[in-house]
C-alpha cells in the first residue's frame, strides 16, 4: 500500500491524543457524565445513516437486560469510502478506546469489531494492539482498577455489502445470512443474541474518544447547528490528490475539489453508490446532514467520464449485494439494471423509464433495509441530473468516454 | 474422502468449536477457519459443522452461498480477487483483468489447472484512493499496472 | 408447562419482545392510535396489521401466515406511519405510542402495486395451467390491484427445473416469490430443516442442502410447506390421471377407502365454511365417479388398534415382567408417515420404540389384496386401491418396498383430499348436494375410535378406551362421561396423562393365548402422552433422550402434522389454527352421534380375527400382513 494524501484542516480527530486517554477518563467519571459530553458534542452517526450517537447509548444504557454489547462496525464496504481502513491502521487506539468507553457507559462487558473481510490485513496488527491493550490494564477485567470489565473480539466478514447495515451485521455475528431485521425492535433494545446492543461506525468511536477528552463543546464549535465537528472524507476519481480529507461539516463540494486538485468536473457522487449524484449546477452544496449527507465517500467525475457507465456499475454493485430477502430490492434494482441496459442499446421509452424512476421511489419507501431505500439514489440522481447526456440521440449515453 | 480424512476435518472443525464456542454465533468464524486451511467447505464438513453446531445442513449451506467470500466448492490454493467496483474500474481495471487472464490463460471464475491460483472478482475494496486495486487471498495491492500483475503473480507460490 | 416452550426462530424472525403490562386494564396496557382518521384503542403491542384487521380494515398479506414466525419480507402490507421516513410493514411494526396510520395513501398503493409488479415478473408459469389457478394468493392480489399487465417485463425463459423426486412433494421455483413461508414451515414449524434460501440478490432461490433434489435429502414428507405456499411453487405429486385410467379399464376393480380428516375437511374445497364432514355425501360421489367399492379406512383404524394395542400390552408384559431389556419402552404410534420418516432420519437409534403396527391406510391395502380378494374371487392383480388421505406422506409409505406383503403393491396410490376435491369438481359434481349413502361390505361400519384418529390425542383415545375396557373390565363410560378421554384432547403441543389402574378383569379370549392374567397391571399407573408437529415431537425425544419425565410413559402418540391428520399436508389450503380447530370439532360431533365407539366392540373387526387373522392379534398372519418394519435413515447425506 501506498502512502495516504491525508488533508488536516484543524486537527480534531487527528487531534493530538495519548492511547488510553479516553477511558482514563470515563472511568473516573459516572456514565451520566460521559452520555452529558456526548449529548452536548451533538455528534450523529458517522456511518451515514446519522443517528444522534448520544440517544443510541442512552437507549441501550436504559435498557434492562442481563447482558449488552458494544459493536463497531468495521464494515465499511460503500463504493469510495476509506477513512475507516485509515483510522483503524494509523489510530486504532482512537476506535478501541471509543469501544471501551462506549462499553463502560452503555454497561457492556463485551465488544465486536466487525470487521469486513477485505481488511483481513490488518487482522493481525488489530489483534496484537488489543493484546498490548490487555497487558497496560485497558482492557480485560476491572479496567485501570476500576469495576468495569471489558473486552474486544475482532470478528471478520465474508463479503457481504449489506452487513454494514447494523441489523444484518447482527445477524451475521449470530451466525445467519445477513439479511436485515424487522424495526422496532431497534438494536438498542434487542440486538446481539436479542441483548441491547449499541452498534457504531469506527469513525464514531474514534470521536468519542476525543469528545470525552476534550469535551463536547468543543467538537462542537466545528461544523453547522445540525452537523457538528469534523468528519473524515474519502475523496477519490479525478483529482490529483485522492485520499482522505479532514474537514468541518458544512464545506462545499467545489471546496472538496479545489483542494483535492480536480479540474475539469462533471459530477460528484456523494455518499458513495447508495448516495446521490450532483452536477456541476449543484457543487455549492454543503456536506452535512441536513444538506448533502454523506458517510464520507466522495466520488468525482470529470468530463470524459459516461455517466451511463457509472450508474451501471453502480446497479451492478446493487444487483450483487442485494441480500435479495425483500421484493422491492431483490427485484427492483434488476429492473433498474434492466433499465441501464436498455439505454445503452437505445431501446427504451421515456415512459418506461419514468415508470423505472417511479418504481425507484418506491423501492426508497418500501425496501425492508437501507440498502433497498437508498439503491435507487444514484439511478434517480443521475436520471435527473445528467438527463440532457443520457438521453442525447446522438450517443445513446454510449460513446462518450 | 476416506476415514482418515474425515477423522481430521471432524477434529479440526472440533477444535474450532472449542475456540469459539458451541453456538450458532460461532458459525461464520468456523466456516472461515475451515475455508482458510482447504480453500473450501466440503459437503462433508458442512454437515460436520451442522451436526456439532446443532442445526441444519442446508442453514450451513445457506448461510456459505450467501456470503460471497466462503465457498462450497474447491477453488485454487490461493485466491486473486480484482477490484471491479466504479474508482478501479475507471482507474483500469480492464488492463488488468487482460493482464491477469492473459498470464494465467484462464478467465474470471475460473481455476489453473494446477489449482494453484483462482481469479475472481471483488466490489469496492475500499482502495479507491489507490487504484486499480486487488487482493490476493488476504494481501492487497494497489495502483496495479499490468507490469506490476507479473511481479504480483512471480511472488505467489 | 411440561417442556420449554422456546421457539427455534432467529430472533430476527421472532415478535418484538415486549414487556407488556401486567394488569390488562392497567395504565399503558391499551394505547389509542388513528387509522385512516379514525380513533381506535388496540392492546400495547399488537402489530399494525392484527389492529387493522380488528377494525375491518384490509390489509393484503403476503409472506405472513398466522402458524408461522414473522418475516416482514414481502413487502405487501406496507403503511404510512405518520413521522417515519419510510413506510412500515404492518405485520412486524407493534404498536407501543399513539402513532397515526394510513393504510391506502397514493404512496402506499403505488408501491403495493410495484411489489406485486415485481413479482410477477419475476413469476414463470400462467396462471391457467397451474394447480393453484383459482386459489392463488399472488393471483388474487394482482386481481386486488388491477395489475393487469406486466409493467417490468415478464420472464420468458424458465429458470429451475421442476424438483419432481419427490413421491409426495413437487418444488417448481419459477413461481417462488420468496415468501419464505416454506423455510419458515420447515425450520420454525417442524424443525425439519430441508428448505432454507440460498444464493443471495436476484439469485435467492429457496433450496436443499447442496441443491439436492428433495428425495435425497432429509425432507419427511409432511406437506405441511405446501399448506403454506402463496403460489403454486409447492404441491403434492398428483396420481389423479392415472386414477382415471384405472377407473376407466374395465378390467380393474377400483377400489377407494377414505379417511376420516378429509371427509371433514373436503367441505372447504366447495365453498363451505369449515367444520362439516360430508362422509356420505363423499360415498355417494365417489360411486358416481365410477370407483367399485368405498370402504372406510376407520375399520382398519380399529384393526390398528387392535394390533397395536396387543403389541403395547405385550411390550410392557416382556419389559416389565419378563425383564427383557432388548423390548424397547416407551411404545411410539407408527400411523403417521411423516412421523416415522422423522423418527428414521433424526432419531434412528429409537426405532425399535416403534409399533410394528401398520398405519390403517396399509393395513387396508394388505387386507384387500389377501382377504377381500379371495373373498370376491377377483384376481389381486387386476384390483387397483386408492386411499384418500389428508396427507402427502401417504404418497411415500404407499411406495416403500417393504409395503407389499400381499404380494403386491398394498396400496397403489395415495390421493390428498385436494387432489379428490379436484377429480369430483372434473366429474361434473357439486359435493355438498350429493344424497347420502353408507360404505361397501364386507367391512362396512367402523367404530368412533377409528374415526378420531383424525385429530391429535385421537390414536391414544381410541387405544385407551380398548385398554381401559379389556383391562379393568370396567365400561370407558364409567371412567370418562360420555368416553370422551378429554385430557389427550386439544391442541397443546405436548399432552401428558397419567391413569393408574385399580383392580383387574379376566383376560379376554381373544388375548388368553398371549397374556395369561393382567395381576401384573394392578396397581400401575398408565403413563402416556401426545404430542403433534414435529416440533412437539423433537421436544419428546429430547427429554426422553435425557431421561425426563417422558421417558417413563408406556405409550406415546405422534402426529406428523400441527393438529394431527386434519392439518394434514394434503388438505385444503388455506390452514390456520381457527380452520384447525372447525375440523377437529367435525370429528368430535360425527363421533359423538355414533352408536358404536370401541375398536374392539367392531363386530367386522372381530368377524375378520373368526375368519381371517385366525392366530388374533400378532398372530403370525397378522405380523406378515399388518406389521412391518422400518429404516435406519439417519440425518447424513451423501
Amino acid at each position: 500500500m501506498e502512502d495516504l494524501e491525508t488533508v488536516k484542516f484543524q486537527p480534531v480527530i487527528f487531534a493530538d491524543y495519548s492511547p488510553g486517554e479516553a477511558i482514563r477518563k470515563a472511568v473516573g467519571i459516572s456514565r451520566q457524565d460521559v452520555l452529558f459530553e456526548l449529548k452536548e458534542s451533538k455528534i450523529k452517526g458517522r456511518g451515514g445513516a446519522g443517528f444522534p450517537t448520544a440517544t443510541k447509548w442512552m437507549l441501550t444504557a436504559a435498557a434492562k437486560a442481563d447482558k449488552k454489547y458494544v459493536v463497531c462496525n468495521a464494515d465499511e464496504g460503500e463504493p469510495g469510502t476509506f477513512k475507516d481502513r485509515f483510522l483503524l491502521l494509523e489510530h486504532p487506539e482512537l476506535v478501541f478506546d471509543g469501544m471501551v468507553v462506549g462499553g463502560i457507559t452503555v454497561g457492556a462487558q463485551k465488544g465486536f469489531v466487525y470487521l469486513r473481510a477485505e481488511y483481513e490485513y490488518m487482522l493481525k496488527s488489530l489483534e496484537d494492539y488489543l493484546q498490548q491493550m490487555k497487558k497496560d490494564n485497558l482492557l480485560g477485567e476491572n479496567i485501570l482498577q476500576s469495576k468495569y470489565n471489558f473486552d474486544i473480539e475482532i470478528r471478520l466478514g465474508s463479503g457481504a455489502y449489506v452487513c454494514g447495515e447494523e441489523t444484518a451485521l447482527i445477524e451475521s455475528l449470530e451466525g445467519h445470512r445477513g439479511e436485515a431485521r424487522n424495526r422496532p425492535p431497534y438494536p438498542v433494545n434487542t440486538g446481539f443474541m436479542g441483548f441491547p446492543t449499541t452498534v457504531n461506525n469506527v469513525e464514531t468511536f474514534a470521536a468519542v474518544s476525543h469528545i470525552i477528552t476534550k469535551g463536547g463543546e468543543w467538537f462542537r464549535n466545528y461544523g453547522t447547528d445540525k452537523s457538528t465537528g469534523i468528519k473524515l472524507f474519502s475523496v477519490s476519481g479525478d483529482c490529483e490528490k485522492p485520499g482522505v480529507y479532514e474537514l468541518p461539516w458544512g464545506t462545499t463540494i467545489s471546496e472538496i475539489l479545489d483542494l483535492a486538485g480536480a479540474s475539469n468536473t462533471k459530477a460528484v457522487q456523494v455518499g458513495g453508490a447508495s448516495g446521490y449524484c450532483y452536477p456541476k449546477t449543484q457543487f455549492d452544496r454543503k456536506l452535512a446532514y441536513e444538506d448533502a449527507g454523506t458517510g464520507g465517500s466522495i466520488m468525482i467525475f470529470n468530463e470524459s467520464r459516461s455517466m451511463l457507465k457509472i450508474l451501471k456499475n453502480f446497479m451492478e454493485f446493487f444487483v450483487e449485494e442485494s441480500c435479495g430477502q425483500c421484493t422491492p430490492c431483490r427485484i427492483g434494482n434488476a429492473k433498474l439494471l434492466d433499465g441501464i441496459e436498455k439505454l445503452e442499446k437505445g431501446e427504451y421509452t421515456f415512459k418506461y423509464i419514468n415508470q423505472l424512476i417511479d418504481l425507484g421511489r418506491s423501492m426508497q419507501v418500501a425496501s425492508k433495509c437501507g440498502l433497498g431505500q437508498t439503491s435507487p439514489n444514484s439511478f434517480i440522481s443521475i436520471l435527473e441530473n445528467f438527463r440532457e447526456e443520457i438521453f442525447a440521440k446522438s450517443s445513446g449515453g454510449r460513446n462518450v468516454n | 474422502m476416506d476415514v482418515l480424512e474425515k477423522n481430521s476435518i471432524t477434529e479440526e472443525i472440533t477444535g474450532l468449536i472449542e475456540q469459539f464456542g458451541r453456538d450458532r454465533s460461532s458459525l461464520l468464524p468456523v466456516l472461515q477457519g475451515v475455508q482458510r486451511k482447504h480453500q473450501h467447505i466440503s459437503d462433508f464438513a458442512q454437515q460436520e459443522i451442522a451436526r456439532l453446531l446443532d442445526i441444519h445442513p442446508v442453514e450451513v449451506y445457506s448461510v456459505i452461498s450467501f456470503y460471497s467470500f466462503l465457498h462450497s466448492k474447491p477453488k485454487g490454493r490461493n485466491t486473486i480477487r480484482l477490484c471491479k467496483t466504479i474508482i478501479c474500474d475507471l482507474l483500469g481495471k480492464n488492463e488488468i483483468e487482460e493482464a491477469l487472464e492473459r498470464e494465467l490463460g484462464i478467465k474470471f471464475g475460473e481455476t489453473t489447472n494446477d489449482k494453484n491460483i483462482t481469479l475472481e472478482y471483488a466490489n469496492c475494496l475500499g482502495m479507491c484512493d489507490q487504484g486499480p486495486a486487488l487482493i490476493v487471498n488476504e494481501r492487497v495491492y494497489t495502483k496495479v499496472t499490468p507490469q506490476k500483475v507479473i511481479e504480483i503473480l512471480n511472488g505467489i507460490n | 408447562m411440561l417442556i420449554n416452550d422456546e421457539s427455534r426462530a432467529p430472533v430476527s424472525q421472532k415478535p418484538n419482545k415486549l414487556e407488556l403490562p401486567a394488569e390488562k386494564e392497567g395504565i399503558g396496557s391499551n394505547v389509542t392510535i388513528e387509522i385512516n382518521g379514525e380513533k381506535v384503542t388496540v392492546p400495547f403491542g399488537t402489530t399494525i396489521l392484527e389492529a387493522c384487521k380488528n377494525n375491518n380494515i384490509h390489509i393484503p398479506t403476503l409472506c405472513h401466515h398466522d402458524d408461522l414466525c414473522i418475516a416482514g419480507v414481502c413487502r405487501i402490507c406496507v403503511v404510512d406511519v405518520e413521522g417515519m421516513k419510510t413506510l412500515q410493514s404492518s405485520c412486524t411494526f407493534p404498536i407501543t405510542a399513539p402513532i397515526k396510520i394510513k393504510t391506502t395513501t397514493p404512496m402506499v398503493r403505488k408501491a403495493r402495486r410495484h411489489i406485486i409488479d415485481l413479482m410477477l415478473s419475476e413469476h414463470f408459469g400462467e396462471c391457467y395451467s397451474c394447480v393453484r389457478n383459482n386459489n392463488c394468493e399472488l393471483q388474487k392480489l394482482a386481481k386486488e390491484y388491477g395489475v393487469d399487465r406486466y409493467n417490468f417485463g415478464h420472464i420468458q425463459k424458465s429458470k429451475y427445473d421442476v424438483d419432481k423426486s419427490s413421491f409426495s412433494v413437487i418444488r417448481d421455483m419459477d413461481k417462488c416469490i420468496l415468501c419464505k413461508r416454506c423455510v419458515r414451515t420447515c425450520i420454525d414449524l417442524q424443525e425439519v430443516g430441508v428448505l432454507e434460501a440460498v444464493n443471495r440478490g436476484i439469485d435467492t432461490t429457496i433450496s436443499t442442502f447442496l441443491d439436492k433434489p428433495l428425495a435425497d435429502v432429509v425432507c419427511i414428507n409432511c406437506g405441511q410447506c405446501i399448506n403454506r405456499c402463496p403460489t403454486g411453487a409447492l404441491h403434492a405429486n398428483d396420481p389423479s390421471d392415472k386414477i382415471w385410467e384405472a377407473i376407466d379399464n374395465p378390467t380393474k376393480h377400483v377400489i377407494i377407502q377414505t379417511a376420516p380428516s378429509p371427509r371433514a375437511a373436503i367441505c372447504e374445497e366447495f365453498g363451505m365454511e369449515p367444520g362439516t364432514s360430508l362422509t356420505r355425501e363423499l360415498n355417494t360421489a365417489l360411486r358416481r365417479i365410477g370407483f367399485d367399492k368405498i370402504f372406510d379406512t376407520n375399520f382398519t383404524a380399529d384393526l390398528t388398534i387392535m394390533e397395536e394395542g396387543t403389541e403395547l400390552i405385550l411390550r410392557l408384559y416382556n419389559a416389565l415382567v419378563e425383564g427383557n431389556a432388548e423390548v424397547k419402552v416407551p411404545q411410539f404410534t407408527s400411523c403417521s408417515p411423516g412421523w416415522v420418516k422423522y423418527l428414521e432420519h433424526f432419531y434412528p437409534e429409537f426405532i425399535d420404540n416403534l409399533s410394528s403396527a401398520k398405519s390403517p391406510q396399509q393395513m387396508f391395502g394388505a387386507l384387500i389384496k389377501t382377504y377381500y380378494a379371495k373373498l370376491q374371487g377377483i384376481d389381486p392383480a387386476d384390483i387397483v386401491t386408492v386411499a384418500v388421505m389428508p396427507c402427502s406422506a401417504k404418497k411415500f409409505e404407499c411406495e416403500r418396498p417393504e409395503m407389499r406383503d400381499s404380494g403386491f403393491k398394498d396400496v397403489d396410490y395415495g390421493l390428498t383430499t385436494r387432489e379428490l376435491a379436484q377429480m369430483i369438481r372434473e366429474a361434473g359434481i357439486h359435493l355438498p348436494e350429493m344424497p347420502k349413502s353408507d360404505f361397501d361390505d364386507p367391512f362396512g361400519e367402523a367404530s368412533g375410535a377409528g374415526l378420531i384418529f383424525g385429530a391429535t390425542g385421537g390414536v391414544m383415545e381410541a387405544a385407551l378406551r380398548s385398554i381401559i375396557e379389556l383391562v379393568t373390565g370396567n365400561k370407558v363410560e364409567n371412567v370418562f362421561q360420555n368416553a370422551k378421554i378429554i385430557p389427550v384432547r386439544g391442541f397443546e403441543g405436548i399432552k401428558y396423562v397419567e391413569f393408574p389402574i385399580e383392580g383387574v378383569a379376566e383376560v379376554p379370549a381373544i388375548l388368553k393365548p398371549l397374556i395369561p392374567d393382567w395381576k401384573w397391571l394392578e396397581g400401575v399407573t398408565l403413563k402416556v402422552a401426545v404430542a403433534h408437529g414435529t416440533a412437539n415431537a423433537k421436544k419428546v425425544m429430547e427429554n426422553i433422550k435425557s431421561g425426563g419425565k417422558l421417558s417413563e410413559c408406556h405409550f406415546i402418540e405422534f402426529m406428523g402434522c400441527p393438529g394431527g391428520c386434519l392439518g394434514g399436508g394434503g388438505q385444503p389450503i388455506p390452514t390456520n389454527a381457527k380452520i384447525r380447530e372447525k375440523r377437529a370439532e367435525a370429528i368430535y360431533a360425527e363421533e359423538e352421534g355414533l352408536t358404536l365407539r370401541k375398536s374392539h366392540e367392531n363386530p367386522y373387526v372381530n368377524h375378520i380375527y373368526a375368519n381371517f387373522l385366525l392366530d388374533g392379534p400378532c398372530g403370525e398372519l397378522s405380523h406378515k400382513l399388518l406389521h412391518t418394519h422400518y429404516t435406519k435413515r439417519g440425518k447424513f447425506i451423501d
